[in-house]
């Protein structure tokens, strides 16, 4: 019997933290949830109590990199199969986690599956400022290039992984702005991902991790981070070698 | 004559200062390690630039021997240069504690949630299963909620 774990990352996000709940009940009740408070200075975490919810308070607020990594941590010590992010402000719609989940049991081979707004070319893609839409289309393309498949939205944080990826997940990730470069990191350890098609909602409250004055930093930044961890040295291995050090497989 | 003396002193002037600044460094320093407001490992980077100036300033000539041996033909250039390249080196040494403090911020905050989260549930477990809403399995909770509004 696999074990899921939804872990929804939230930082002041009482207001839809519940709702977001209520719906992941709804259409994914055979997922366990843990729900990370990154330090919320609202009542983020007695909302998520209350809506039934195990909850990971982290002391004051580390960003979306560091609560979610608390999560595969957490997935790690708790021998999740599989863990999914779902973002607590109601962006990520629940109804598509089966479609993950399928798609990742699928093929075997796959450790990572990422809900992608561009993949389905009649969808309507997902609503934002210029600056971002063209830094998304920026990273897609040069993921792309990297990882030498298509990937079309890499900075979306619906993402499930198995067990694999929550082991390496678990003792590295990056610190902010995380989607990008976790997607290098996969490809970096040799474990594969894919993407699937989502429709994105609006999110019901709070403010994005990345406003337009900060789009330019994001991009700095990440470009930097991805850029360096070209050259970082990793633990390679081939197919028949044994795995590397972040991504065992303990059975 | 009035000339030479005029500069003698004004130099035994400027090496008094450098004198007294050195030392100043040096007591400052001293005293910040003495209240515990400064390790003695960082002290010691600012003591080592103190002694330094204070030997440049007492031994005269050093600097001077010393920069003409580098090809800088004027002493305070010389002086600025090394001073600019110790404060650089040490800012880098400080950006680099600094990313290995957040570091380790990051994981002790993740370890003290994960910690706090099992000691809440085996606080929860051990008042019995009444009082543990928080913890209860999924296949408990009523799957009847209002459908999403989205």
């Amino acid at each position: 019997m696999n074990r899921n774990l939804i872990i929804v990352p939230a930082y002041n996000e009482a207001e839809a933290v519940g709702t977001t709940i209520a719906a992941i009940r709804r259409w994914a009740p055979e997922f366990d949830l843990l729900v990370v408070d990154d330090g919320s200075t609202d009542a983020t975490a007695e909302q998520a109590r209350m809506a039934g919810a195990t909850v990971l308070c982290l002391p004051f607020n580390l960003g979306i990199g560091g609560a979610m990594q608390s999560g595969y941590i957490y997935a790690k010590e708790h021998d999740y199969d599989v863990a999914v992010q779902v973002d607590g402000d109601g962006q990520h719609d629940p109804r598509y986690i089966d479609d993950l989940l399928s798609r990742l049991n699928e093929d075997p081979k796959l450790n990572m599956v990422t809900g992608s707004r561009f993949l389905d070319p009649e969808g309507e893609g997902y609503r934002s400022s210029a600056i971002r839409r063209v830094g998304i289309r920026l990273f897609a393309r040069l993921m792309s290039l990297i990882t030498r498949q298509r990937v079309t939205d890499p900075t979306s944080g619906f993402r499930m992984t198995d067990r694999r990826g929550i082991e390496l997940f678990a003792r590295d990730y990056p610190h902010d702005y995380p989607e990008v470069e976790a997607i290098l990191l996969m490809h970096a350890h040799r474990l594969r991902s894919c993407e699937v098609a989502v429709v994105m909602g609006p999110r019901i409250t709070g403010e994005s991790a990345i406003s337009s004055t900060q789009s330019v930093y994001y991009m700095v930044k990440v470009l930097l981070a991805v850029f360096v961890a070209l050259f970082r040295e990793r633990p390679n291995v081939v197919e028949e070698d044994p795995p590397p050090v972040g991504a065992e497989r303990t059975t | 004559m009035i000339f030479a003396a005029e500069r003698l002193s004004s130099a035994l002037g400027q090496r008094a200062e450098v004198i007294i600044v050195a030392v100043v460094i040096c007591g400052v320093i001293f005293e910040l390690v003495r209240r515990r407001h400064l390790m003695e490992r960082y002290a010691i980077l600012w003591l080592v630039a103190g002694f330094t100036l204070l030997i440049l300033a007492l031994w005269q000539g050093l600097l001077t021997t010393l920069s003409r041996a580098a090809g800088i033909y004027y002493p305070p250039a010389a002086l600025f240069a090394v001073g600019f390249l110790f404060v650089l080196v040490l800012l880098v040494h400080f950006s680099i504690i600094v990313s290995r403090l957040s570091n380790q911020n990051k994981v002790l905050a993740q370890r003290l949630a994960l910690l706090q989260q099992r000691l809440e549930q085996e606080t929860a477990e051990r008042t019995g299963p009444a009082a543990s809403s928080a913890t209860a399995p999924v296949a408990d909770r009523p799957r009847d909620e209002p459908s999403p509004t989205r």
